[in-house]
């Protein structure tokens, strides 16, 4: 080939480069960051950053990831945990999640929140967006992904998120310059943390009853895969039910757990039934009036599951082994760091406003 | 009626759509857009009252309508019949 | 299958592909496939009106021409075998008879389904109206009908070539596959342009080599027209949609801006989609004429239609109005007219009359209502009444010649004509004639500067920034006509340095790629999920 048709072509694949260049950097911009809005978007990316192995691995929606804390389950029994959970999870998500996780490690134990049973078919697409954007691309994400499609959404929007966050382009903010191609760490192994209290009261909360209280076909059958994958694995699945006022649930929904738990010899920890057994407070512990726990409550749920874990599942916790030690210190430090700053918050504006 | 007779009736016609042009020069009156189509509709009217011939879908081409000289064969070839 | 979707592009891409692959004298076949896989995806029944539209044509100008043939071969027989010029002429009036019962046949066929398809409603809604108007209880049924994709442009395409074959212009084609693609040809099946087969054959079965040259062009034309649509008309659109879904509350000076936005809309969006389909015929190597010359750029409503939809234009020139300027009826009334009333109105009442029968049909054409009978019937008006002034006008233009070559003056013919076209546009969107003129006329009762707010402006759907692209792309459109008046624009960037092409080639797909109305948009509100 002659020097010309060298050149041509050198500057021919320089040019597409730059254009996939340009491409992948219009894509970050515009791709929403979930840092300071919509934190919860955030979890799904923030579990990859971990370098340690974990005993408990807890999947579900935010009644998972706002009633445990992994650095208080640590803290106090030396038992590490993730909760990869997010906004509205739904049981296939929750089981690709899973999936997902396995291929880096195994846990002995799975914890698995039963509210999204109720849910029989893919529900919002924003919420699919926050649970399914952070996951990195494997064949559970492509099964995720198709499995959690609502009728308008395409799989290549999700291949191509620029395709689906382009009008953003008009709705930039500093947050976008801000965590350019930068993750900000916002959750505590997967826990949301919140200090503020705001007690339930009575009467605000109303939904209407579903006719039917029949868990669907499609959470059950991957309610099923999600046993039958810890089983082939040699993990514990223990199922449970954080205490919420809303979505209620119906004693419809409640015999159908408890006689699958029982069908299957799982353990179900339903912490509706166990309130007053934890001192569980509606007045202190809940920071929206009784939909999710904040810290206190949270505290005393994971103090209850870690009990249950060392006594029912044999965990030994971890207290001593340097390695694990100076990792976990770390994360307790940011722990700390953020219940400062909310507690500040809260003094001064009465509620937390930027978490 | 004789060729030249015919031919200067049809230049009065044409003078009087557009009295801007020499019709004994220009060649392309269609093909150079001088004529519009409401213009080659009247004239098609005006041959038809002024010498009574009736133009058909096939005479009604660029060819017969581009100069004076085509014209008048057109007109003088419908004539005959 | 939209023709800016992500489906067309891949579409597109494989047909390129397996054509540039296949062997050149079965290119014109793979397109055949493409073009009736194409219209397959829009549905099956669709494509029952396309083979019956194709077939009856094909048929019918194949027994036209088998006639011709026959009427010259045995009249040259006929005259070798001693018979005089008088006798030929009988037989081939015959043959010529026989020809034009054929044409009449086909032509009742093919403008009975599509009125059928198209106007049946609109008649039984008049006679409806006629029935309460009489008095008479009973009201008929809208009977439900699909109009099959595309139907009133590959219709108009086959009777063009029908009539140009009976009128010798054209040749028959005998080969039914090669007629089938002519008919079917995917890039023209949305909007057209109504290509006339002399000119669509010269490149449409040709062997066509890999020209990369011509595969750029080409697809450069495409990203122009996706930008037109997907950046400018379909953003403005949703402005435009909020004007005329409440046309009580938006008069006077909302009815000015409709205008404007509907015309950018319009403009984008028309010459958009057939850039595409220009550009998509070109990466085969496939020359489709053009449909649109920079419109907004006339000086007279004449010259407007001259390029303004040029091949519907031209379409109804050449097959409805001069046809029926020199057919017997219409010569029979003109003969009446001159003999009571003088020439000076008889030649009018010819060129009225072709002129009002044009544009009714261009109306019908567009749509089956009033408003669109209306709105042709005004354009046919507006015409005449410009040809009456034609004196007047050449009478100022001699007196004031240096004021006329002005660009001040210039200038005020193309906003005028702009303006004009424009408020003959408001019947596209009304609700009936009736609206568009109480629309039009608060213009002036209603106007109201102060009205125009910028809350207003964001209240019909865009934001600031939307306007803002809207401005920025028309700005770039203006400036690529301006620049198309004096070259051709592909091939000026051709000479342009790489690093610049790139640029502009590059800058208008990202510009799709973000400032595209597609996709399901942003609404953060969605996202939101703790109340707290």
């Amino acid at each position: 080939m002659d020097k010309n048709r060298w050149v041509k072509w050198l500057r021919n694949i320089a040019a597409a480069v730059l254009a996939i260049f340009l491409f992948l950097a219009l894509q970050e911009l515009v791709v929403p960051k979930y840092a300071v809005n919509f934190k919860e978007g955030g979890f799904a990316e923030e579990y990859y950053e971990e370098t340690t192995p974990h005993d408990v691995l807890m999947v579900g929606d935010c009644e998972v990831y706002e009633s445990f804390s992994p650095v208080d389950l640590w803290r106090e029994f030396g038992i590490t945990s993730y909760i990869r959970g997010s906004a509205q999870q739904l049981v296939w998500q929750s089981y690709y999640l899973l999936e997902d996780a396995l291929r880096y490690e195994k846990p002995e134990v799975v914890v698995f929140n039963v509210q999204a049973l109720m849910h029989g078919k893919p529900q919002k697409e924003e919420y699919n967006r926050m649970a399914l954007d952070g996951m990195r691309w494997s064949v559970s994400k492509v099964k995720a992904v198709q499995a959690s499609m609502l009728p308008n959404e395409n799989f290549v929007d999700y291949l191509f998120p620029i395709l689906r966050y382009h009008t953003r382009i008009t709705q930039l903010t500093k947050e976008d310059t801000k965590y350019y191609a930068r993750h900000k760490k916002v959750s505590n192994n997967g826990y949301y943390m919140r200090v503020d209290t705001a007690p339930f009261v009575e009467g605000v909360w109303f939904e209407e009853e579903p006719k039917d209280y029949a868990f669907g076909e499609m959470p059950m059958e991957y309610l099923d895969k999600i046993r039958l994958l810890c089983e082939s694995e040699g993990i514990r699945l223990v199922l449970v039910k954080a205490p919420s006022v809303s979505p209620v649930w119906y004693d419809g929904y409640e015999r159908q757990v408890v006689s699958y738990a029982e069908k299957y010899g799982l353990p179900y920890l339903n912490y509706l039934k166990l309130f007053d057994r934890v001192k569980l407070d509606y007045d202190t512990d809940t920071y929206d009036m009784g939909l999710h726990m904040n810290l206190s409550g949270a505290k005393k749920m994971t103090s209850y599951l870690g009990k249950f874990l060392v006594s029912e599942c044999g965990l030994k916790g971890h207290k001593g082994e340097k390695m694990l030690e100076k990792v976990w210190e770390e994360k307790g430090k940011f722990y700390d760091n953020m219940r400062l700053k909310q507690e500040k918050e809260v003094e001064e504006y009465g509620s937390v406003i930027s978490y | 009626m004789k060729t030249e007779k015919i031919k200067e009736v049809i230049e009065n016609i044409l003078l009087e759509l557009h009295d801007d042009l020499d019709y004994r020069k220009e060649q392309r009156l269609v093909d150079d857009k001088l004529f519009d189509s409401l213009d080659l509709v009247t004239l098609v009217a005006e041959l038809g009252m002024e010498l009574g011939i009736d133009v058909t879908a096939q005479d009604f081409v660029p060819e017969n309508f581009n100069s004076l000289e085509a014209l008048t064969a057109m007109a003088e070839r419908l004539m005959e019949g | 299958m939209s023709f800016t979707s992500l489906y067309f592009m891949v579409f597109v891409f494989a047909v390129c592909v397996f054509y540039y692959l296949v062997p050149g004298k079965y290119q014109w076949v793979l397109l055949l496939f493409a073009s009736y896989g194409f219209y397959a995806a829009q549905g099956l029944t669709c494509i029952v009106f396309l083979l019956a539209v194709t077939l009856t044509v094909y048929l019918s100008a194949l027994s036209i021409g088998w006639q011709q043939e026959k009427a010259d071969r045995e009249g040259e027989k006929m005259l070798e075998e001693g018979a005089s010029l008088e006798e030929r002429k009988i037989y081939k009036a015959k043959k010529k008879k026989a020809a034009k019962y054929i044409v009449i046949v086909c032509l009742f066929v093919n403008l009975g389904i599509l009125a059928v398809l198209k106007y049946l409603n609109f008649g039984i809604d008049n006679l409806n109206r006629i029935f309460s108007w009489i008095g008479y209880g009973k009201q008929v049924t809208y009977v439900d009908l699909l109009l099959p994709l595309g139907i009133s442009f590959y219709m108009f395409q086959s009777l063009g070539y029908l009539l140009d074959v009976y009128w010798k212009r054209a040749k028959v084609q005998k080969n039914f596959f090669k007629y089938a693609l002519f008919v079917s040809f995917f890039p023209q099946l949305g909007q057209g342009p109504i290509s006339r087969y002399g000119a669509l054959s010269k490149t449409l079965y040709g062997v066509h080599s890999l020209d990369g040259r011509k595969i750029f062009f080409g697809l450069e034309r495409i990203l122009w027209g996706v930008f037109k649509k997907l950046v400018i008309a379909d953003r403005i659109g949703a402005a435009v949609q909020s004007l005329v879904s409440e046309p009580a509350y938006y008069r006077g000076v909302f009815v000015l801006v409709e205008m404007l936005f509907y015309a950018v809309q319009l403009y984008c969006d028309f010459t958009g989609g057939i850039d595409i389909t220009i550009g998509t015929a070109q990466l085969f190597g496939i020359e489709v004429a053009e449909n649109f010359l920079r419109p907004f750029f006339s000086k007279s409503i004449k010259e407007y239609w001259r390029r303004w939809h040029i091949t519907m234009g031209t379409w109804f020139k050449d097959y409805v109005f001069y046809p029926f300027s020199i057919s017997k009826p219409l010569r029979n009334l003109t003969s009446f007219v001159k003999r009571h009333f003088g020439i000076s109105v008889a030649k009018r009442v010819s060129v009225y009359t072709a002129t009002i029968v044009l544009w009714i049909a261009t109306g019908i054409w567009h749509g089956a209502y009033w408003r669109f009978v209306m709105w042709g019937l005004m354009n046919g008006v507006i015409i005449l009444v410009s040809e009456e002034l034609e004196p007047l006008y050449g009478r100022f233009h001699k007196k004031f010649p240096a004021l006329v070559k002005s660009t001040g003056y210039r200038a005020f013919m193309v906003i005028r004509t702009f303006l004009l076209m424009s408020s003959l546009r408001l019947f596209d969107n009304a609700r009936g004639c009736r609206d568009a003129f109480i629309s039009f006329r608060s213009i002036f009762t209603q106007w109201d500067l102060k009205a125009l707010t910028v809350k207003e402006l964001t209240d019909l759907g865009l934001a600031k920034a939307d306007y803002l692209i809207v401005a920025v792309g028309v700005l770039l459109l203006v400036l690529v006509s301006l620049l198309q008046r004096k070259q051709p624009v592909r091939e000026y960037l051709a000479k342009k340095p790489f690093m610049i092409q790139y640029l502009i080639v590059a800058g208008l797909f990202f510009s799709i790629l973000l400032f595209g109305v597609y996709g399901v948009g942003y609404d953060s509100s969605g996202f939101i999920y703790n109340q707290f």
